[in-house]
């Protein structure tokens, strides 16, 4: 894959403050992501740790085209999408470092970010499973006749698993309105996608089931959000599912014990990337369109550091879960 | 080669017999047909017969020792010829268990094939009576029970596999304190003894219990003279004066704990694989309560006087209708009594409160036309009747009770006796 | 009471939960049109719908998953199997889905599901087809299993399981479709996570639960015949396990014996005798047995079948081993 240098995207018609919302989110993500692979080299935070990385303006774009009562999953990689959702980042964080104050009180971790009242259905850790759980969410809402539709975030690699074609097979067999939304950033793990995939273009997985597809510019916020927006109405009004593949890239390693570049890739590559930083790219624009400045460019930074840092610490200063935390929240009923 | 005397299947059904009597000692002469010993069946006590002729050259049970068909009990053989087989537990008992050991290396591997549970269980005991130090193998309930009976667990014979105690051979152990002999002083606990059950007995209890109910009960009536047990009261109560004053009731009890002593039979509890049979009586005493029936018990009835039976008598029927009693003021009756006299009652059945093996239900007390001398007069007459548990109590064992009983109810004066 | 089958009575379950309830509905293979590949299903379609009762196509790990995500968003979704062989494909969903969706949430989303179908094997249908799972699905912390041996229990526990608030997986038998039992007319539940002692005895305990409450019960007619005693304790939940009546019954007979259908290692009867062993150690006269299958898979012919499973007289020979008459 070799980055597109097309046009940077243009400055749509919406007001500022949404524009510069959108910046100020991909920024905060990227600020978040820093500092949570910090605390993770400091040893503060553990397990597994998937870092967003340089694919931002995927998920800030696709929540843009959302309303509340949409449902949303993803993969292990989700704090971007959480944070994009609306999930504070204090509760991520604290979450990250597991402790009693976090999105799923300590007990999920990483790649376990819950946010039941935002309808963000958690990050799933088995790469594809979680994709026909986003199947049954937009069964449920067609089941109950209500105008949600249900939003699955992927990797590319997920799409070589058999839950991937069980789950499209029966959503487009049973039109149903979800959007599955493979965010391609070209490897799985450390394999590259041509090592992985009979076929490189993978939006044409989507004819097998007769679904609607698009390939998309993953580092362009405005572009995605077209996209998705294309997809939320054909789901709403014809309740038919839509497979779109987001062209993007993760400059860091697939965790954060992995390399960001060496063994399968090399820093060139990485470096070449960065050229079309989704972030750089959003702020370039608005800087065109005369929408920002310095100062207030440099007054987003300040303030987005504020919040990853209050998240830093209000994470530090929670209590761990309590030691009864433990058999608490196995079953829903006492057993 | 010497030859095995086994246990035979003396009847269609046995499983096992109880060999009751060696009929020739080791060392005796005894010819092919001779009766070696008396084996007690499932149905009657039947002659072993000796299957080849020679010498009687080892009892490898002792008499009283129950046996599986098919199991080794002796041998018959050449003087002097040696046999590989284990002594009887009495003897193994009091052998070095050094040298059971080196014998039991001895043994061929075609002998060792043979051993029965019987002999392996032998070897156990020795090795613990000993105090060789060898574990006793129990199992954690056997053990448990044993603690709690204040058993030794080492002088316990197992029947388990490799000579395991198990259950059933805690129950049907001795305690250790309890006396066979004359009764003891009161402070030294419960005197009874625990009666294994014979072959006849374990085949009556079935089959009785399968054809009416877990307790297979019958009937005995007796229809009592109480004029002179009438009299006697009166007297009573007359010298008494403020002093207290005697039922009926208290007499039926004292006579009824004094006709148990002479019957000790029927003053006993069915324990399923045993019959506990009691050296001392406690009375239970049916007492109706405002919602039901309560049987308090009056504890060593055979031991007290008639004033102090007629004040514990009447103190624990006034507390079981105020429900005041201990639990242990109402259980553990050897045998109890139902009086529905003052309720005008001429005569009924009283069912029997298990584990105790009867009930003596007692009908008013009424003058009755009777024939006294040739001529018809009325006299004060009661009724009562025992519920017996067939599986301990006989018929004749029953009636025998019931007739001393009549007897002393008949001669009150016997009572002071 | 009612006399009817076993399938019948989880019809009925099926029926009046979904008639109580327009969250419940019915998804699997041939669940629909077919009317369900063993018929538990016969006539919902036409009483509550195609969006009710849905045909999916075969694909398990699919339409297990879109169960389980249908129940995070709040429906009841009743997963059915073909049989539970088929689950192996969808044991990622039933696993690391379902049963830890409320605990990785840390309690935010509850997943109110149930994993139905036929377990065990059913005769000369050989290796891949029979197959007793139970003990996979105990073993997982979050997840509820049942097994009924009875109709009465196969609609009482169904009911229950389809109203409780967890995921269930709830193992139908598939010899037992076609036994006939006495249900209530009236409408019950039969709570989840309480055995039942289905015979009572004081020689020796029998656990058991679905297919081998049958061989037990049979196993204490012939032992009855010699004067053994034997309780049949039915499980009916294998988690969470009724630890309670287990020891009571053992309290009662100091001795117990183990059977179940499925292999032996790390089967639901060595997680009794573990507790057995660990809460009633001064219970016990013997050593607690296990009846199990035999473990191999299973061979298709059927004089080889026969000994591979478990039967009353293997049951009746270890309860007297445990009694120390053999």
């Amino acid at each position: 894959m070799t980055p597109d240098a097309g046009a940077p995207p243009a400055v749509t018609d919406l007001p500022r403050d949404t524009v510069v919302g959108y910046l100020r989110q991909m920024m905060l993500i990227r600020k978040f992501e820093e500092k949570a692979g910090e605390a993770y080299s400091l040893g503060r935070v553990g397990g597994f740790c998937h870092l967003y990385i340089g694919q931002e303006a995927v998920a800030v774009g696709t929540m843009a085209a959302l309303g509340p009562e949409d449902w949303i999953t993803a993969s292990y990689r989700e704090h971007g999408h959480a944070l994009a959702r609306g999930v504070s980042a204090r509760a991520i964080m604290a979450e990250l470092y597991g402790k009693a104050t976090g999105s799923s009180k300590g007990k999920g971790g990483s790649m376990h970010i819950f946010d039941a009242s935002l309808r963000f259905m958690g990050g799933h850790g088995i790469v594809g499973s979680h994709i026909p759980l986003a199947a049954g969410m937009a069964f449920a809402a067609r089941y109950r006749k209500t105008n949600a539709v249900s939003v699955c975030f992927f990797g590319e690699a997920a799409m070589n698993i058999g839950a991937f074609h069980e789950a499209l097979n029966m959503a487009a067999l049973w039109k149903l309105p979800a959007i599955f939304i493979c965010e391609n950033n070209g490897y799985g793990m450390g394999t590259a996608l041509a090592r992985a995939s009979s076929i490189l273009d993978l939006s044409r997985r989507a004819y097998s089931y007769d679904m609607a597809a698009d390939v998309v510019d993953g580092q362009d916020v405005f572009a995605v959000k077209a996209a998705v927006d294309q997809a939320v109405d054909r789901a709403r009004t014809e309740s038919r599912p839509t497979l779109l593949e987001m062209k993007t890239y993760r400059y860091v390693g697939h965790s954060m014990s992995d390399a960001a570049h060496g063994t399968y890739r090399t820093r060139e590559e990485v470096e070449e990337y960065r050229q079309r930083d989704p972030i750089r790219l959003l702020a370039d624009a608005l800087r065109a369109a005369d929408l920002l400045d310095s100062a207030a460019l440099e007054a987003l930074v300040a303030d987005v550091a504020a919040e990853v840092e209050d998240a830093i610490t209000f994470a530090e200063d929670s209590p761990d879960p309590d030691e009864r935390e433990l058999h608490t929240d196995v079953y829903a009923e006492p057993r | 080669m010497a030859t095995k005397i086994v246990m035979e299947a003396l009847s269609p059904t046995m499983e096992e017999g109880r060999l009751v009597e060696w009929k020739r000692q080791e060392g005796d002469t005894v010819a092919e047909g001779d009766v070696i010993a008396e084996v007690e069946t499932d149905k009657a006590v039947m002659e072993l017969v000796a299957r080849a002729s020679g010498t009687l050259l080892r009892h490898v049970v002792a008499a009283g020792a129950t046996v599986p068909v098919a199991e080794v009990v002796g041998y018959i053989g050449e003087p002097g010829e040696e046999i590989d087989a284990p002594a009887p537990k009495k003897q193994a008992k009091e052998k070095a268990p050094a040298a059971a050991k080196a014998k039991e290396e001895g043994e061929k591997e075609a002998e060792a094939r043979e051993k029965k549970p019987e002999e392996t269980k032998a070897t156990v005991s020795t090795g613990d009576a000993t105090g060789s130090g060898a574990r006793v193998k129990a199992s954690p309930l056997a053990r448990k029970m044993a603690a709690e009976r204040g058993l030794t667990l080492g002088t316990l014979t197992g029947s388990g596999p490799e000579g395991r105690i198990v259950k059933r051979d805690v129950e049907s152990a001795r305690a250790p304190e309890a006396p066979a002999g004359p009764p003891a002083d009161a402070g030294s606990g419960p005197r009874f003894e625990d009666q294994p059950l014979s072959q006849i007995r374990k085949t009556i209890a079935r089959r009785l219990a399968q054809s009416i109910g877990p307790i297979p009960t019958f009937y005995l009536t007796a229809d009592v003279d109480m004029e002179r047990a009438a009299e006697a009261r009166a007297a009573l109560n007359d010298s008494l004066g403020d002093r207290g004053r005697i039922s009926f009731n208290d007499i039926l009890l004292k006579a009824l704990a004094s006709a148990l002593v002479q019957h000790p039979a029927c003053n006993a509890w069915w324990q399923d694989d045993h019959i506990r049979l009691w050296h001392e009586v406690h009375l239970g005493m049916a007492v109706a309560i405002p919602d039901g029936l309560i049987t308090p018990v009056i504890r060593h009835a055979d031991r007290k006087g008639l004033l102090t039976l007629s004040a514990e008598a009447r103190d624990i029927a006034t507390r079981a209708r105020a429900r005041k009693l201990a639990p242990e003021e109402y259980t553990g009756s050897t045998f109890s009594i139902s009086n529905l006299g003052m309720f005008d009652i001429d005569h009924f059945t009283a069912i029997i409160n298990p584990p105790e093996a009867g009930i003596l239900a007692v009908g008013r007390i009424a003058a009755t036309p009777t024939v006294v001398d040739g001529a018809i007069v009325p006299r004060r007459r009661m009724r009562m009747t025992m519920s017996c548990d067939h599986r301990v109590i006989d018929g004749a064992t029953g009636a025998g009770f019931l007739r001393t009983l009549t007897r002393m109810l008949e001669n009150p004066l016997a009572l002071v006796l | 009471m009612a006399i009817m089958t076993y399938r019948d009575a989880l019809n009925q379950a099926l029926r009046e939960e979904m008639a109580r309830d327009p969250d419940v509905f019915l998804m699997g293979e041939e669940v629909a049109e077919y009317d369900g590949a063993y018929k538990v299903s016969r006539g919902l379609l036409k009483e509550f719908g195609p969006a009710r009762v849905v045909d999916t196509p075969i694909a398990e790990l699919g339409f297990t998953g879109i169960g389980v995500g249908a129940a995070m968003a709040g429906l009841r979704p009743v997963i059915e199997f073909m049989t539970w062989n088929f689950a192996l494909l969808a044991i990622d969903q039933i696993v690391n889905s379902a049963a830890k969706m409320h605990y990785m949430s840390g309690g935010q989303v509850q997943c109110p599901i149930v994993f139905r179908g036929p377990g065990g094997s059913a005769l000369q249908l050989a290796a891949q087809h029979s197959q007793a799972f139970e003990s996979w699905y105990a073993h997982i912390p979050g997840l509820v299993v049942v097994m009924p041996a009875t109709p009465a229990d196969a609609k009482g526990l169904l009911k229950s399981a389809i109203r409780s608030d967890d995921p269930v997986v709830f193992i139908e038998g598939e010899m037992l479709y076609n036994q006939k039992g006495e249900v209530p007319d009236e409408e019950y539940l039969t709570p989840l996570g309480v055995a039942e002692v289905k015979r009572s005895g004081t020689d020796v305990t029998l656990v058991c639960h679905s297919k081998s409450v049958s061989v037990a019960l049979k196993a204490a007619d012939q032992l009855a015949e010699e004067d053994i005693a034997a309780e049949v304790l039915d499980l009916r939940t294998i988690t969470p396990l009724d630890r309670e009546a287990i020891l009571a019954s053992v309290a009662r007979t100091n001795r117990a014996v183990v059977v179940e259908e499925g292999w032996s290692f790390a089967g639901v009867g060595a997680q009794v005798v573990d507790l057995i062993q660990r809460e009633g150690f001064d219970l016990l006269d013997a050593p607690v047995l296990r009846v199990t299958g035999a473990d191999v898979p299973m061979p298709y012919n059927k004089f080889l079948e026969r000994a591979a499973k478990i039967d009353p007289a293997g049951v009746v020979a270890a309860a007297k081993q445990v009694l120390y008459l053999s």
